[in-house]
């Protein structure tokens, strides 16, 4: 498909410091968010310190990947040149069991078929040797 | 406390293009609005000693050195987009009540339409919004790489939790349209719009079509502020600072995780600049709401507190914020039909409601109005004004 011959042309997250080490674990196709060891919860995105109870203390914990779509938008007219081949595309808010919210994208869904509520699971897309994206796919399983 | 003792006492405007574009430097432009304003208030540039220039479009020391201001005391820009010129004009209103300052300039404007396009600054260059790492790391990987989709994020919901439709977002591009007909300097005067145009409109970033999106524009505007004792020798006369306050949603800088998703820096601005100000919202004669988008206008009036969360759909229907409505909204047509100035234009033009100088489109009898301002991920402003 010409999809995997045409080089990745897209903006790249620059994997240093905690965005790097969340981009790191999802290499290894683990999602997995930062819980505070001080009052166990979850956050994101990555920052030094736990804004509820000031611990530096802290695990990259798994995430059991499941979650449900927040709310999106569907790029009709894509406003950076990257994406202009990519419209229509959906970046989407997922709500994680876990609590937390990332952005990214349901890939296996068309964006007039999302809806708020929609039930969704991890996936993840490999970009090149180093960097592989969390991306979501219609939850499969009963939840 | 700085109720009632700064003033706003000099405006000023640039013309406001798109083709082929205003044939100035960013600087350049706003050096001719700033000019204006010093020509409206009956001021030297060597008087002004206070300069807060809006994020990205120009350093205090270059206005200072440009239009010869010798002697300047209090410098700052900040950072919180299109919220900066109403947070600055309550910096302002600080300074000059506590001699930080005699006569402080605020100056914004770009060439937004002929430059370098927000739509695209955002993106390419993250250093230009306090956010931008994250976004660069976790949102722009994803193709949420400008505003109207991060708003459309917010949008989304709001429809979601309230009914919002998109007819209600019509209302308000044709409030704003409407009033620039009364306006011969806006981009759209001229060009009336029917709610069959609107829905007819191109999907940008759904529920943003393209006629929910303000318009990019070169041009600039500019404002002075002084104290109540040194306005009484100017030539106009003073709009009052009543209240105003500035404020953050949290977390300010990551637009997914909020735990309340609607809450805005106006959530919790509005009721302190109010409090300030000793009114209340139903008090105010009009309103220039910062209006990048049309949704936008819907949650500042509820975050403002002129209806309930989840009750500005209703507000804004059947012409509640046009002319003789309500609460006239953006006399002027706003960033939605006037021009794209960064949003220095609604304090210009609540200053001219409030002087009783806005022709056509005049509120009659106008005495107190209130003018916002929204910027990067949902930072707020707001002021309060009276004559």
């Amino acid at each position: 498909m010409s999809e995997q011959t045409k080089p990745y042309d897209k903006p790249l997250p620059t994997l240093t410091g905690l965005h790097g080490e969340f981009y790191a674990w999802c290499r290894d196709r683990e999602l997995r968010f930062q819980r505070c060891t001080g009052c166990g919860r979850y956050r994101h995105v990555p920052r030094d310190i736990c804004a509820h109870c000031s611990s530096m203390e802290w695990e990259w914990a798994r995430s059991g990947g499941r979650g449900t779509v927040f709310t999106w938008t569907e790029v009709v007219r894509a406003l950076h040149p990257a994406f202009a081949d990519a419209t229509p595309y959906a970046p989407v808010v997922v709500e994680m069991e876990e609590g937390v919210r990332l952005l990214s994208k349901v890939v296996d869904c068309a964006p007039e078929e999302l809806h708020i509520g929609m039930a969704v699971e991890v996936e993840f897309q490999q970009i090149g040797d180093a960097l592989t994206l969390p991306v979501f796919r219609r939850a499969r399983r009963v939840q | 406390m700085f109720k009632d003792k700064a003033c706003i006492v000099g405006i000023g405007e640039t013309p406001f293009c798109r083709k082929p574009g205003s044939g100035l430097s960013e600087m350049g432009i706003q050096l001719k609005a700033a000019v204006a304003a010093l020509e409206d208030a009956g001021l030297k540039a060597a008087q002004i000693d206070g300069i807060l220039p809006f994020p990205n479009v120009g350093k205090a020391e270059a206005f200072a050195a440009s239009l010869g201001c010798e002697n300047l005391r209090f410098a700052a820009t900040l950072h919180v987009g299109g919220a900066a010129p109403v947070a600055s004009l309550r910096m302002a209103a600080m300074a000059v009540s506590s001699d930080a300052a005699d006569y402080v300039l605020v100056p914004g404007g770009w060439n937004g339409f002929s430059g370098a396009r927000v739509r695209e600054t955002a993106a390419n260059d993250v250093d230009s919004i306090p956010g931008g790492a994250i976004a660069r790391d976790f949102y722009i990987p994803f193709g949420l790489t400008a505003p109207p989709q991060w708003y459309a994020l917010m949008a989304r919901r709001h429809m979601h939790e309230y009914g919002t439709t998109a007819e209600q977002f019509g209302a308000v591009a044709l409030a704003m349209r409407k009033h620039a007909q009364l306006n011969p300097a806006a981009l759209m005067h001229g060009k009336p719009l029917t709610m069959a145009d609107y829905l007819a409109s191109p999907m940008i970033a759904s529920p943003y079509r393209l006629l929910d999106c303000c318009v990019e524009t070169d041009g600039a505007a500019a404002f002075i502020v002084t104290s109540v004792e040194r306005a009484r020798d100017l030539r106009q006369k003073p709009v009052y600072v009543m209240g105003a306050a500035a404020g953050q949603p949290y977390p300010a800088d990551e637009i997914t995780n909020r735990a309340d998703f609607h809450r805005t820096g106006l959530t919790t601005a509005a009721p302190e600049a109010f409090r300030m100000a000793g009114v209340a919202p139903a008090d105010a004669d009009f309103a220039q709401i910062y209006d990048c988008f049309t949704f936008e206008v819907i949650q500042q009036l509820e975050e403002a507190g002129f209806c309930k969360r989840g009750e500005g759909g209703a507000f804004v229907e059947n012409g509640g914020i046009e002319l003789g409505g309500r609460l006239p909204v953006n006399t002027h047509g706003g960033l939605l039909s006037q021009a794209h100035v960064l949003g220095i234009s609604h304090v210009v033009e609540a200053v001219r409601q409030l002087r009783g100088e806005a022709g056509a489109r005049q509120v009659a009898d106008a005495e107190i109005g209130v003018v916002t301002g929204w910027g990067d991920f949902g930072d707020g402003s707001i002021a309060i004004l009276r004559r």
